[in-house]
């Protein structure tokens, strides 16, 4: 399978520090395709973001990614194996190794915010739990939460939800970190303080991080890499100062903050609209 | 040439409905009876308070209902039974429904009520939540983590709450039986030890049991599949009792002419 890889890997990387690549990458929800034929390779210790309006699929992109939906067609190539044709088992042990924060944090609102830090840790480890609990209390103060092991999530503001799931996905020790829209819903001192923290964690750990977000003095601040994502298709790609100079007119309204023309929007919520009553069926 | 495509289309829907259900049962089975030999523990401590909140808070309801359920019963028996001047066998006939039928239906019905909606609220809040996503990229079953404990405490907590149930029924029975039928309280209670048959409490037992994994599994299973947004967790919870009580009555069915044919070979 490795072979795969490298054969199906582009000649502009014979580097072998590609994380993950990306090959026609297609996803649909139903009959409805979302994204449509995807290629990107993310290289270790690379923080890339991921842009786009909303609705653009970067969020389908990112589930993707973890495993949490299968693609229709094409290949994402993670630590030697294809997430498209893995097997339940090889997708639990690829799980171990990544991390993601999810947009509303989803922290388990009937465990404290320690409990959730150490589930993973309690789930996959022969840990003691005291071993455990301190694991935990580091992660917290490394995310700036040290002291609220005890406190529920719903005790907890908006951005310390956000940071005690960084501490969560944190717990593994990851190799790749996942966030979806980490500064959504915060004000911008809070979301400045989360920004830091991404390019804390960068610094201190060179991890492989992968950002969806949609606020671009966050994105320009922690990106060595930035792709744009316009209705399921990358249109543009580069280092923030080559998509600074992307003449696309699309990028640039983006960049630009050019209000869009209201009617495709309309098309898209109708589209999501139907789509809903289209649930795929039962498993 | 619609209509038998669109029925046709409905028993498949439905079949492939129960197939999910049965899958579900058979995975939780596995992570609570097979899982913890194979070095995945079960977690106790959660199947522990689900238990409690499955059986214990029910009780109170429960002993209400089928306290009036057994005197309705041996107030309708009565009123045939008294044209034949066989009163006495009031005793009889509120032992035999309750403990073959009534016992395990309403203890089903209740717990429908109380906890087949919350499993489905409870696991529909958290889909909609991301936190079955989290979950599933933790690399932690959701079926491991949140549908065995609440398996392992229903198939362990309707057979228990049905005894109770039998035994409210037959208390309320007797209170007919004490004031209106010339028992003393001691009599019609070995009246009814005397028309029980071991058989037929274990036959409801067996069904309880049955009601309990099928309550598990279409509550647990609407949750897993809310849609999006905090109003699909409504849907999720109307869907759960609905289609419970449904298929409880059905598996009912199946089960009583089980034991009706084998009984008579
Ligand atoms: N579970 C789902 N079922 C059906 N359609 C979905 C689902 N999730 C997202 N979509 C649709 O897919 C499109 C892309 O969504 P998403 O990836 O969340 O976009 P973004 O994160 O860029 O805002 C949207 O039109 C959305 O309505
Ligand atoms: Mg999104």
């Amino acid at each position: 399978m490795p072979d795969a890889n490298k054969m199906a890997a582009p000649a502009q990387n014979p580097d072998s520090d590609v994380m993950i690549s990306l090959r026609d990458l297609r996803v649909s929800y139903g009959t409805r395709e979302i994204l449509h034929g995807i290629n990107l390779d993310v290289r270790r210790a690379e923080t890339l973001v991921i842009l786009g309006g909303s609705g653009s699929g970067k969020s389908t992109l990112l589930r993707t990614l973890v495993g949490l939906e299968r693609p229709s067609s094409g290949e994402i190539w993670l630590r030697g194996k294809n997430l498209a044709t893995i097997s339940d088992k090889d997708l639990d042990e690829i799980r171990r190794k990544l991390g993601m924060s999810f947009q509303s944090g989803a922290l388990f609102g009937s465990m404290t915010v320690g409990e959730n830090v150490g589930l993973p840790l309690r789930e996959h480890t022969k840990l003691e739990d005291s071993t455990i609990e301190i694991m935990t209390r580091l992660k917290l103060e490394q995310v700036g939460l040290g002291g609220f092991e005890d406190y529920y999530p719903s005790e907890l503001s908006g951005g310390m939800k956000k940071r005690a799931a960084v501490a969560r996905a944190l717990s593994m020790d990851p190799e790749i970190l996942f966030f979806d829209e980490p500064s959504a819903g915060l004000d911008p001192i809070i979301a400045a303080g989360i920004d830091q923290l991404i390019l804390e964690l960068k610094q201190a750990f060179h991890m492989t991080i992968i950002v969806v977000t949609h606020e671009l003095a966050s994105a320009f601040l922690i990106a060595d890499q930035m792709v744009y994502i316009d209705k399921g298709v990358i249109i543009a790609q580069g280092t923030p100062a080559e998509m600074k100079a992307n003449p696309l007119p699309r990028v640039r309204q983006f960049f630009d903050r050019v209000a869009e023309p209201e009617v495709e929007q309309e098309m898209d919520y109708l589209q999501m609209l139907t789509a809903e009553h289209r649930r795929p069926v039962r498993r | 040439m619609e209509l038998t495509a669109q029925i046709g289309r409905g028993v498949l829907d439905g079949l492939a409905y129960v197939g999910a259900l049965t899958r579900l049962s058979l995975q939780a089975a596995y992570y609570a009876f097979i899982g913890p030999f194979r070095g995945r523990p079960l977690r106790v401590e959660r199947a522990f308070s689900q238990a409690m909140e499955v059986g214990v808070r029910a009780l109170p309801v429960l002993s209400v209902i089928t306290f009036f359920i057994g005197l309705i019963l041996a107030l309708q028996g009565a009123y045939e039974l008294r044209k034949f001047g066989a009163i006495h066998f009031v005793a009889d006939a509120v032992a035999i429904s309750m403990t073959r039928e009534l016992g395990p239906l309403i203890t089903a019905i209740v717990v429908i009520g109380r906890s087949g909606s919350a499993f489905a609220a409870e696991i529909g809040t958290m889909k909609v939540n991301e936190e079955i996503d989290a979950l599933e990229t933790m690399a932690i079953s959701p079926v491991q983590f949140l549908v065995t404990p609440k398996f392992l405490a229903m198939i362990l907590m309707l057979p228990c709450l049905t005894i109770w149930a039998n035994f409210m029924g037959i208390l309320g029975g007797s209170l007919f039986g004490v004031a209106q039928a010339d028992f003393s309280f001691l009599g019609y209670i070995n009246a009814t030890v005397d028309a029980l048959f071991l058989r037929d409490i274990i036959t409801g037992l067996i069904k309880s049991v049955m009601f309990g994994m099928t309550i598990t599994a279409v509550g647990c299973s609407e949750g897993l599949n809310t849609g999006v947004g905090a109003e699909s967790v409504g849907k999720s919870t109307t869907a759960a009792v609905v289609i419970s009580i449904f298929l409880v009555v059905v598996v009912d069915l199946v089960f009583t002419s089980l034991f009706f044919f084998a009984g008579k070979g």
